[in-house]
Formats: C-alpha cells, structure tokens, sequence
C-alpha cells in the first residue's frame, strides 16, 4: 500500500509542478502530439527513469553513504538546472516523507544532507515506508514517465485516455527498467546506470531562462 | 502572519496586493509570493510604483493546476514562503496570492493563516450567491468595483445579502482598489487580524 501512496501523482512532495522536460518540448515543437510524446518518454524512461531506478534503489538498500550516492546523483545529472529540481523535489519529498515515516534513516538522510537528489529521497523513503529496492526502482521509473505524461496533458490538451493507452503499453518497459536499476544496487554505486540524454539537459537549461512557465521544470 | 489572496481573474488580486503592499510597506516587513503566471511585466508594475522590490517577490509555478499548488500539495507554496521568510527576516507579513481560478479554489491550512476571496461586480451580482468553498469560507470576502456597479447592471444590495446569508457574520468589504485610498479598510482589517493573530502564535514572525 505504500509503493502506491509514493508512487501517486497526489502525493503532496511537489511533483504535480514539474513537468519533465515536456513543456520545453511542446514549447519548442518537439512534441506535439501522442506520436512524439510516446518518443519523448521512451526516450525519457530509459535515461532518466533507468537512472533514477539505479539511484533510489541504491538508496533502499542501505548499503552506501549517502554522500556516495548524492556524488553518482551529481555526476549524471551534468545539467545546473536539473540538479537544482532534483533537490528542490528531494527536499520537498523529504519534508512529507518524515511526517509520515518518522525514523533514523530518514532523520540520518536529512542530516547528511537536507536536499537530497530526489531519487536518492525516494529511496530512503521506500525503505522508512517498508518497500524492497525493487520498489523503490519502480516508484522512480514510474513518477519519471508519469509525470511528464500528466503534463502533456495540460498542455496539449491530448485525450488523456490515449495517453493512459500509452502508460499502459509501456508497462513492461518501465518494469523492466525498474529490474535493472535493482539489479545494480548492490553494486558500487560508480557503477550505477548512467545514460544521459543531451536533450533534457539542454530543454531544462532553455526552461529555467524562459520567462513564460506554467512548469517548474 | 501569512495571508492568502484568491479570486477570479481580473477581479482585482494583484491590485489589492499592490495596494496593500503601498499602505503597509511603512509599518510591517512585507513579503509576496505569486501563483499567477508572473512576468517580467508583472515585477515591473509591482517595482515601478515603488510598491515593492523584486527581492520581496517569489514565483511559483503551478503546472497549469493553481487550486492544487494552493490546496492539495502545497510544497513548492511552502519552499517559497520560507525562503522568503528566511532571506527577509523577521516578515510581518507574507501575501500569497493565488493563480485565477473560479469558486472552488481555497488555501490549505497548513500554508496560511487567514484567506481573502476578492471578487468584483462585472463578474455578475449572482456569484455570492453561487457559493462554493471560496465565498462561504474565506476569512474576508472583498467585493471590488463597486464604481463598477452601475454600468454593470449589479445590484451591491443583492450581493451583500447574498453573501451575508452564505457567510453568515464573516468579515466582507466592498471597496473600489482603483481609489487613492480604496484598500483603506482591507488593510485596517489585515492589521487586526495581525494583532489577533501573533497573540496565538508568539513564536512564528
């Protein structure tokens, strides 16, 4: 029940204001439609979404210091602007996260670091919640699909049973992202997914200098 | 104390936060932060009538849901005011003013500590008595325009009693913000609820 509770777009950390990179990409033309938004979050699944997987499910376990983990969060998110939405949303997490889950391991998170990568928040929620590593992976897949999903909804006006059509067909997908980022949690956390999308960093950056946003990112 | 502004579009929310802003800046430590779509344009009214500075002004992004950024999750609402709060310290006051939005929208409790619903005449003398969330709750019910009433057809006797019968004895002003001093008895109202307000609460600025 609490994967479902974390994984709601009405969980109150904030998410509902961002919109993945989706905005920018509307703004710019690069989506217009359910066509190009199916590429958009393919393409966003298996970069972000993998990377998230691998960083919350890191987190889940336990096994690594949160400055290694906030270290490998820094090193693949080379956008400024991205890494401040991540902490922004890691510390807003945080903040509900510890009301409803009190406890050492998100008051340990906190001091180490008040604004975590939000990934690295979702996985030491998941555990003060009693989730397993997997399904911290699979709440971070999900929240990096979903979201931007939900935003193009807004913002195009695109019949949101299409796109639910299209969440659907993706479930095995993001499942099978979620395994890999659980598979490499055990490992050194240098050795986390790490692809990279160009695109994202460069739409965040254009995002965080326009002056027209409904989004905070 | 922080107060919340909510209202129609165009009903008069920025105004009334500019002229509060005008008529108190010489008494409180005043902070703003803004859920409607905030531009560069919007700063430069606030700042060229010497009204408020731009560090005083914070902007949320509501991902086109301004009830929810208000009412469901109130993160990125919360993040904003204690910046400003901490950067500016110690703020008397701190302005939340909502996105547009219809009758429905109302602040959480947990982001502030009284609410303003402003509404004016040329949205129709019938909107009190529609009621909705906004109208029967909010701490202060503002009907703006009145100048308005005449040429808009408005009834301010149908809506005064429209109001009172949702609302019961809660505060409500009718005022006209583009008069010198049209905001006169929103700010006395503010004061007092300010005065009531840190006897509760001695802790929090």
């Amino acid at each position: 029940m609490n994967l479902l509770l974390l994984a709601d777009g009405r969980f109150p950390a904030g998410g509902h204001a961002h919109s993945g990179g989706v905005e920018t990409a509307v703004a710019t033309g690069a989506v217009t439609g359910i066509g190009s938004l199916e590429e958009f979050l393919l393409g966003r699944l298996a970069t972000t979404g993998l990377v998230s997987a691998g960083l919350a499910a890191a987190a889940c376990t336990l096994r690594h210091p949160w400055a290694a983990l906030d270290a490998e969060a820094d090193a693949r998110t080379p956008s400024p602007a991205l890494r401040e939405v991540s902490r922004r949303q890691g510390r807003q997490l945080l903040r509900t996260a510890r009301a409803l889950w009190p406890g050492s391991v998100l008051e340990g998170l906190a001091v180490s670091n008040p604004s975590p990568h939000h990934p690295v928040a979702l996985g030491a929620a998941s555990e003060a919640a009693g989730l397993e590593p997997l399904e911290a992976a699979r709440a971070a897949v999900f929240n990096a699909v979903t979201g931007p999903a939900s935003a193009a909804v807004r913002l195009l006006g695109i019949d949101p049973v299409s796109v639910h059509r299209l969440l659907a067909k993706m479930g095995p997908d993001m499942d099978d992202a979620a395994h890999l980022g659980a598979r490499a949690s055990d490992g050194p956390p240098a050795e986390l997914p790490c692809p990279g999308s160009v695109l994202l960093d460069l739409f965040a950056q254009q995002h965080a200098e326009s002056e027209m946003r409904l989004f905070a990112s | 104390m922080r107060v919340g502004v909510g209202g129609p579009v165009g009903s008069g929310k920025t105004a009334l936060v500019a002229a509060l802003c005008r008529e108190l800046a010489g008494r409180l430590n005043i902070g703003v932060v803004t859920n409607d779509i905030y531009t560069t344009e919007d700063a430069d009214f606030l700042r060229k009538q010497g009204i408020l500075d731009n560090e005083r002004i914070s902007a949320v992004q509501t991902g086109c849901c301004p009830h929810t950024a208000i009412r469901d999750d109130i993160s990125e609402n919360l993040e904003a005011v204690e910046e400003l709060e901490t950067r500016l310290a110690p703020l008397d006051l701190v302005l939340l003013e909502s996105g547009g939005d219809n009758l429905t929208a109302t602040f959480s409790h947990g982001l502030v500590d009284r609410q303003i619903f402003v509404l004016d005449v040329s949205g129709g003398d019938k909107v009190p008595r529609k009621g909705g969330p906004s109208v029967t709750s909010a701490d202060l019910l503002v009907i703006n325009k009145v100048d308005l009433a005449p040429l808009v057809g408005a009834d301010l006797e149908v809506m005064r009693r429209d109001s009172v019968a949702q609302r019961g004895d809660r505060a409500m002003i009718f005022c006209s913000l583009r008069e010198s001093d049209g905001a006169g008895e929103i700010s006395a109202w503010i004061l007092s609820e300010l005065n009531a307000w840190a006897k509760t609460n001695p802790t929090r600025g």
